[in-house]
């Protein structure tokens, strides 16, 4: 099953101290693999913590990564967020219409579990 | 030319440095003791998780100071490489800068111009579109210190400081015992708004969670309710996700304060609009002056992003994406910014200073530079320096090397190094890169 | 083998201090100085000018002006557009590349001083807490000598010892704040005004005697303390003031009280054009020019002085300390605006401006400024100032120069301003035409001697070998456009308009004694608001690339 969803990369503490420790170590890479589904998506979706799915966006970027449940309510339904770093890099577009800044944050993704 | 800091070599004066300075983040909190032992960073007393992170990870090893195709060279050798890639490269991007001394970075620019190149900052994927809004309405703003002193309503918007600025809210805008606010948090009303319920929202006494991509209209929306214009309800509703009532009762407080604070982040200029999500809340912030003092403060993510952003100003009259192929300065966001020229294949050579683009770029940014060569400078092993043709091992600003480093609200603060590397500074390397480039320039 | 002499020869020179007028002299340089010509006649310069014909005076010195720090580089940020269609600062090999507009680079605006003539320049406003962004971006500043003024009118300190009525620890205070940031005397700028600017939306100060909420304290003291205490440190420049009430018709009382408030105290009152207004409350109609009564109050009280601040025609851009002037600006101008409060300290703001010449107010303004250089009595005490770039860019200063010599000049333009200016001021009526000596004065002579500068402003030996030689033209504003040569610490560094050598300049500020024990209570209140740490507060000497200082006495 396929279904919609809009991505916000962002930074978070273990991926602060991760760029200290070392982009290389576990901690960051760890931090930075990990997408956070809303546990009400995770259940609907039949999705289990550690679980892997595949996340395109519209210009057909796309990346396989494992998920994780968001904490309590954090996380809306139909959003998803994963620390900055290479897997969200791979979905961003060159396009930065014409301000120097590529979209970054709120792109519009398809998630399909992976079997 | 910049002069040298200070770089006597740092004998161990004590084991203990106080007021050093932090500079992981834009807080570049001034007040850490550091306990420096056998040559590592053991006590960082008040920093923050992330400064944690960020002292205890510096201390000596022996990597090379210098690797040419990967392979362990002279730094010489190195400075020479270097100035044939610039020298010879058509279009020559020097990029990043944001987590050095200002002290480098005018060298770096410095470097820009002699080689007719293009310099950028990290500035371009982090606040360059506040910064292109400000230069079309301006900003009203402050030190964080007037935050600490009179901030009575702060909000949040598009940021989550509990996890990327984590003193802030103790050293700037929520506890701290102010003048004017003596109460401190009592004296306080705090407001997010973001999409996410991040740690931020959790310290709220108010949290809007709006619909993802609804900033513009958001933002709008308060400035016409500023105003006494008639919105409807209904779209505000569905622009926003967040009842009129709600919002009206927002404009209420913050015409109710003495002195409204609006910090913001990556929320607003990564997503849809960008600039024109930040000309919105600049706008805001000016038009609520009418009624009473309010400013606004961008959250700055690196310790010297600022002062990239004043070097560069300084130096050019531009604050990034600038030009410098006909020999004088040209600005122009989206033309001369580093995500468009790598992602359109432009730049043929690069000199990457304190940055990372090979982690943080767009994909066809990232392929663009593995296919050029290109210079970086780092104090890190990161994906940047390892497809480097050349890569040079650096000290770490403020750990290793004194300095000049811009606090997130331009304020300058010097750097007390802890202990001393075995590496070149930033500016030592670029100083000899300058050199090189001159001379093969004549 | 080398004599390290560098000999001026017969060029026609100005040297006031001396009473030099235009006459034929030799003028010898060694190791950046102007000293005696050696005694030996046998001994030969290593270059020799042939100034036959040329005028030649000492270096210009801009004793008020916004070139360094954070408002001057948020005002570059703020104003790509001008930039593009300016003049392009193209790159050399041994020069920077640079924009101009109202706001121009930092190596820019060196190398446009310098080829003006100017080999001093102070910044007129910094709060000291941005102390070492201005020594940095002065760094980047080359071919002159600078210092700045230290923004103390909204110190909370200050006011707080003001307030107490310790003149002891507000002379302490004074002195460890100027030595803190390296700088060269206090600044006040709309003294309580933008304290309470910071308090309320559109908040100011509009009397001398107003009180400042929560500090307790009056423009009127906070004037008269800091001079007192600035004459008791004898610092080589007075107190230097930016009047409250700046820009608003009827402010002329505001100015004369304010010059009485000053006693036997120095005094330097900057941009004095801005604050020469009569007028109604708010009126703008009746707004006239109240030079002549003012004038007659600084000719008759020589502890005061004066920079004009004159307006010219065309864009610039508004940038002062002064918080709510530069939202009233934007305001009535409905321009962009900028405005930053500096904790404890002092509050900025920036506008975009456009003097018309259509414009009744404009054009009395920029009247205004010309009948202050005409009517002052003693041109030592009365400077060239465009307040750059509030009033217009310091390259203007060439075209100020014709318009006080050329009286024809000056009334042709009179014919392309607003009628207003007829009625309203005395210009029409003014006929004297400036001498070159007056000149050298005005832009040399009297603002080194008014900032206290024994090395500057003149040509005697033990001066700075800054010295300026122009060739003569009846073209005023070609005359001083383009200068022969302008020499710098005995250096060449333009010739025939080009930059030879961009030295990077000294740095002036003053150190003096106080009384050490104060530190402790300075550290106590700073730790209790300020937001960095008190011993990171200060600037070492070490940070400075080429400091002078200048002694108190």
């Amino acid at each position: 099953m396929t279904e919609r969803f809009i991505l916000i990369p962002g930074r978070t503490s273990k991926q602060g101290c991760g760029v200290s420790e070392g982009k290389f170590d576990q901690v960051y890479q760890q931090e930075i693999t990990t997408l956070q589904v809303a546990p009400a998506d995770m259940k609907r979706m039949g999705l289990a913590n550690g679980d892997r799915v595949r996340v395109t966006t519209e210009s057909g970027r796309q990346i396989d990564v494992a998920v994780t449940a968001a904490t309590g309510d954090e996380l809306p339904a139909g959003l998803l967020f994963i620390a900055y770093g290479d897997l969200s890099s791979r979905l961003m577009d060159g396009e930065t219409h014409g301000s120097g800044m590529p979209t970054s944050k709120g792109f519009d993704v398809t998630m399909e579990k992976l079997a | 030319m910049a002069t040298p800091p200070v770089t006597k070599p740092i004998e161990l004066p004590s084991t203990v440095i106080t007021d050093a300075t932090c500079t992981f983040c834009g807080c570049v909190c001034d007040d850490i003791d550091i306990t420096v032992k056998d040559n590592h960073i053991t006590d960082a007393k008040r920093a923050c998780v992330l400064g944690k992170s960020w002292f205890y990870s510096h201390g000596a090893d022996d990597r090379p100071d210098c690797l040419v195709d990967g392979k362990p060279a002279l730094v010489a050798e190195g400075v020479e490489r270097a100035a044939r890639i610039l020298t010879d490269a058509k279009y020559p991007i020097v990029y990043g800068l944001s987590d050095t001394t200002s002290e480098a970075q005018r060298v770096a620019v410095a470097i820009g111009d002699a080689i007719a190149g293009t310099v950028d900052t990290t500035t371009s994927v982090c606040h360059g579109p506040s910064g292109m809004a400000f230069q079309g309405v301006g900003e009203v703003t402050c030190t964080l210190g007037e935050v600490a002193n009179r901030g009575d309503l702060i909000i949040f918007w598009g940021g989550n400081p509990a996890e990327s600025h984590p003193r802030h809210f103790s050293k700037y805008s929520l506890m701290p015992k102010g003048m004017f606010v003596p109460n401190g948090r009592k004296d306080r009303t705090a407001v997010g708004v973001d999409v996410r319920k991040t740690k931020t929202a959790k310290a709220m006494d108010l949290f809007f969670q709006i619909k993802p991509r609804s900033d513009f209209e958001a933002l709008w929306t308060l400035r016409a309710l500023a105003k006494g214009i008639e919105v409807d309800p209904e779209k505000v509703k569905s622009d926003t996700g967040i009842e009129l009532s709600r919002w009206q009762d927002l404009m209420a407080r913050m015409k109710a304060a003495k002195f409204g604070v609006i910090l913001f982040g990556m929320g607003l200029t990564m997503t849809r609009g960008k600039h024109l999500n930040s000309e919105a809340l600049l706008s805001l912030a000016r038009d609520m002056n009418a009624f009473t003092r309010f400013v606004v403060k961008p959250m700055r993510g690196h310790g010297n992003v600022t002062g990239a952003d004043n070097v560069v100003t300084w130096q050019t009259g531009y604050p990034f994406g600038v030009n410098m192929s006909r020999g004088y300065p040209r600005f122009n966001p989206g033309e001369y910014t580093t995500s468009d020229t790598l992602a359109r294949g432009e730049a043929d050579a690069a000199l990457l200073v304190a940055c990372d683009p090979m982690a943080n770029f767009s994909q066809p940014a990232r392929e663009r530079l593995k296919s050029i060569p290109y210079i970086a400078l780092d104090p890190k092993d990161t994906p940047t320096t390892r497809s480097a043709a050349v890569a040079f091992t650096t000290a770490t600003y403020g750990i290793n090397t004194p300095g000049t480093v811009y606090r997130m609200d331009d304020v300058p603060i010097f750097l007390r190094p802890a202990l001393s590397s075995t590496h070149p500074t930033d500016f030592e390397v670029l100083t000899a890169i300058h050199r090189r480039v001159t001379e093969l320039k004549k | 083998m080398s004599s390290g002499y560098f000999k001026i020869a017969g060029g026609t020179v100005y040297d006031p201090r001396h009473g030099v007028d235009g006459q034929v002299r030799d003028i010898w340089i060694r190791d950046g100085r102007i000293v005696e010509p050696p005694s030996d006649a046998s001994v030969r310069p290593d270059r020799t000018l042939d100034a036959s014909g040329l005028v030649v005076m000492p270096g210009g010195v801009d004793m008020h002006c916004h070139i360094a720090g954070p408002k001057v580089n948020a005002a570059r940020k703020m104003r790509p557009e001008q930039k593009r269609k300016a003049e392009k600062i193209v790159r050399t090999s041994n020069t920077r590349s640079g924009t101009m507009g109202s706001v121009p680079s930092t190596f820019a605006t060196g190398y446009k001083y310098a080829g003006l003539g100017y080999t001093t320049a102070f910044d007129a406003a910094i709060p000291p807490l941005a102390a070492r962004h201005v020594h940095e971006e002065f760094e980047d500043t080359p071919c002159l000598d600078k210092g700045f003024f230290v923004l103390m009118g909204n110190n909370h300190f200050v006011m707080e010892s003001i307030h107490r009525k310790e003149p002891e620890k507000l002379r302490s205070f004074i002195a460890w704040l100027l030595g803190a940031a390296k700088g060269f005397t206090p600044k006040v700028v709309n003294p309580g005004g933008v304290e309470i600017w910071k308090q309320l939306p559109s908040g100011n100060v509009h009397g001398l005697d107003e009180n400042v909420a929560h500090f307790d304290v009056t423009a009127r003291q906070i004037i008269e303390q800091i001079a007192r205490a600035v004459d008791a440190l004898k610092l080589p420049h007075s107190v230097h003031l930016h009047c409250n009430n700046l820009g608003m018709p009827g402010n002329w009382r505001t100015t004369l009280e304010t010059m009485k408030t000053f006693g036997d105290s120095r005094g330097h009152l900057a941009h004095i054009q801005f604050h020469s207004y009569g007028g109604g409350e708010g009126d703008e109609n009746t707004f006239n020019s109240k030079v002549v009564e003012l004038v007659e109050y600084v000719n008759t009280h020589p502890n005061l002085t004066v920079d004009v601040g004159q307006v010219l025609f065309g864009e610039t851009t508004t940038m002062t300390a002064d918080g709510p002037l530069g939202y009233y600006l934007s305001n009535a101008f409905k321009s962009k605006w900028f405005s930053s409060d500096t904790e404890m300290e002092s509050g900025c703001g920036i506008a975009p401006i456009e003097y018309k010449n259509t414009s009744l107010v404009h054009s009395l303004q920029w009247a205004i400024g010309l009948e202050w250089y005409l009517l002052a009595k003693d041109p030592w005490r009365v400077v060239m100032s465009t307040d750059h770039p509030n009033g217009g860019s310091f390259l203007a200063y060439p075209q100020i120069i014709q318009l006080l010599m050329d009286r024809t000049y000056r009334q042709d333009m009179l014919k392309l301003v607003h009628p207003a200016v007829l009625e309203r001021s005395t210009l029409a009526d003014l006929t004297r035409e400036y001498t070159l000596f007056e000149i050298c004065i005005i832009t040399r002579s009297g603002p080194a001697r008014i900032l206290g500068l024994a090395n500057k402003g003149h040509l005697g030996p033990g001066a700075d070998a800054d010295i300026t030689i122009y060739t003569p033209n009846d073209d005023k504003t070609k005359m001083f456009e383009l200068p022969r040569m302008v020499i710098k610490s005995g250096v060449a560094i333009v010739e025939h308009g080009e930059v030879r050598e961009p030295l990077t300049g000294k740095l002036l500020y003053v150190a003096p004694e106080y009384d050490t024990s104060i530190e402790t209570d300075i550290a106590e209140w700073f730790e209790k608001y300020y937001s960095i740490r008190f011993r990171n507060y200060g600037v070492p000497l070490d940070y400075l690339h080429d400091p002078e200082e200048i002694a108190c006495d």
